[in-house]
């Protein structure tokens, strides 16, 4: 540990210019905080920019800020390791719209005040268009790779296709195309949950929480709730929860209460996985982030037809799904495969097995380390 | 190339330099390593099983995972010089459909495949009344892949019914290159070269 963490570094960039938004505004100030392992070569040629998904931050290796722990790749990217830091440089900042350093609904906006809902709806290429600005600050001109799980492997082909000559290879794990009307019903879901709650007070509820009051964290941690279901297969819960009662905190073995209580397992660990989330995320970056994947469709933003997003590419893709993952399924991945190839595109595709649902990219999955890291070379 | 498999061995010397060639079945992909690294091929790979497409991906090759059956359809017509299928056409369900469609995707085609109609094959039909379980052909009957068997005889009047042309013959008996004469029953493996 002790030398990723030497090689370990956070920074936080102030854009030189405004940044242009899919949405038609131009958003001034904006910071981007990330984090680098590793060491930058001579000629810049070895950085690897991941990018991070729907939750998570910059805190790639380094322990989470507020909760403590580990890195959320840390388990694959070190040295020696599956992106072996002693070799590649790797970057990841934390997305716009994010609330880890990164301009978000929750920064403020230049009357001081936070944006709350006056912060624009962005859009996953908006996202990558501050990374490529990041990029250019640090005089990459072309990294060896992209890569990126879920909402970050959105952002991975969003980089491939819309700036083909920055990267000479794409590796997307668990992600998808576009989102589907089962994935933007979820997060519907997810967002009027937020909403809902009285304390959301229309998104701004900043001044509250100054005040030690509460936000709309029992909407986000429904939010949460309903997502992470989402993110298990029905297998992986059924073995892990079963019906199984909960013990009761006085000791007494788990038995129905005949009442509300968390009685079964996984309704206790789905309140605990909510309400652990509300300590470390915002509400309103929950809104604008979601939006923005909701959002998501390359084929529709290249002309309706998705081998014309990658026509200009001349990078090597490499695609990955998990059998068990049901969000994301691998029939998405297949599609982008097929695109890629009729595009000419020099692409690999495959179905790994896997237990856990779209949580495999995060997980212990052997076959997914051989393949990111055949794949990086 | 002494590690390659010798059908594949054949494939490899009769190959364009600097071609680009799609490998059906490419398994783990020493084929397309090989032609990459020798023949500046720029090789592309479908390949059925997760942990081949795997170990080629290890190996910096660009595979897809897919099924030769109903996969080759997503390609473009014409994507490759050569299309290249190597013992697995006798494990395909219409090998007859794989074929056409591997002269639509490359412009020629390699095909490579073990003869049923070999004399040990033969022999153990003829004296045992049993099918035959040989060094190419090594599983039983009930739990074997290869459920269409075919002779060199079989597969020439195929491709004359496909009207293609072939363009090149090569046979094995054992790990020898062995010629023409009385191949049919005498080739234990057939190398065909077509073209439309």
């Amino acid at each position: 540990m002790g030398t990723a963490d030497l090689l370990t570094a956070s920074h936080t960039l102030e854009l030189a210019d405004p940044l242009p938004l899919d949405g038609g505004q131009d958003l001034a100030a904006v910071q981007v905080a990330y984090e680098t392992v590793g060491k930058l070569n001579a000629d810049k040629s070895n950085a690897v920019l991941v990018f991070h998904a729907l939750t998570m931050d910059q805190h790639i290796v380094s322990p989470h800020p507020k909760t403590g722990k580990p890195g959320w790749w840390a388990k694959s990217v070190g040295p020696g390791n599956v992106i072996d830091t002693d070799r590649f440089f790797v970057i990841c900042a934390n997305v716009l719209g994010s609330c880890m350093g990164s301009t978000g609904p929750a920064s403020l906006a230049p009357d001081g005040q936070p944006y709350a809902m006056r912060f624009p709806v962005i859009t996953i290429r908006d996202m990558v268009r501050a990374q490529i600005a990041l990029l250019d600050a640090l005089g990459i001109e072309q990294l060896h790779a992209v890569v990126g799980g879920s909402m970050g492997g959105m952002q991975a082909l969003s980089f491939a296709a819309n700036w083909p000559q920055r990267t000479r290879a794409a590796l997307v794990i668990a992600s998808t195309a576009r989102h589907s009307a089962q994935n933007i019903a979820f997060h519907e879901v997810g967002r009027q949950a937020i909403m809902a709650d009285p304390k959301w007070l229309g998104g701004d509820y900043y001044g509250a929480l100054s005040k030690g009051g509460k936000g709309p964290e029992n909407g986000l941690a429904v939010a949460r709730m309903a997502a992470h279901i989402t993110y298990l297969s029905e297998e992986g819960m059924h073995e892990k929860f079963g019906r199984k009662l909960q013990d009761r905190p006085d000791g007494t073995k788990g038995t129905k209460t005949f009442g509300f209580d968390a009685d079964f397992q996984i309704e206790s660990y789905l309140r605990h996985q909510g309400l652990s989330f509300t300590d470390r995320f915002d509400a309103n970056s929950y809104l604008y982030i979601t939006r923005a994947m909701d959002y998501f469709d390359l084929a529709e933003e290249q002309g309706g037809k998705l081998s014309q997003a990658f026509a200009g590419s001349k990078a090597r893709f490499c695609l990955v799904s998990f059998d068990t993952d049901w969000l994301y399924p691998t029939a998405e991945s297949r599609t982008i495969a097929h695109a890629l190839n009729a595009s000419g595109a020099a692409v690999s595709f495959v179905e790994l097995s896997a237990p856990f649902g779209h949580d495999s990219f995060l997980l212990d999955v052997p076959a997914l380390d051989r393949v990111i890291k055949g794949f990086l070379g | 190339m002494t590690t390659l498999r010798p059908d594949l061995a054949i494939i490899a010397e009769n190959i364009a330099a600097g071609s680009r060639a799609l490998d059906v079945g490419c398994g783990d992909g020493a084929l397309m390593a090989e032609l990459r690294d020798r023949r500046g091929v720029d090789a592309r790979g479908l390949e059925l099983d997760a942990h081949n497409v795997a170990l080629c991906v290890g190996r910096g090759l660009s595979v897809m995972q897919g099924d030769a059956d109903t996969d080759l359809a997503d390609y473009p017509d014409a994507a490759f010089d050569y299309a290249i299928l190597s013992q697995t056409l006798q494990t395909t369900k219409r090998p007859d459909l794989v074929l056409e469609e591997l002269l639509r995707v490359g412009r020629k085609a390699f095909v490579s495949f073990p003869n049923f109609a070999h004399w040990g094959v033969r022999a153990s039909l003829l004296w045992n009344g049993r099918m035959p379980v040989t060094r190419l052909l090594p599983i039983a009957w009930y739990e074997t892949p290869n459920i269409h068997h075919v002779t060199v005889r079989d597969f020439r009047l195929l491709v004359a019914e496909k009207g293609c042309r072939v363009e090149g013959e090569w046979f094995l008996s054992g790990d020898k290159r062995i010629g023409p004469a009385a191949a049919a029953w005498r080739a234990e493996h057939a190398v065909f070269l077509l073209s439309r």
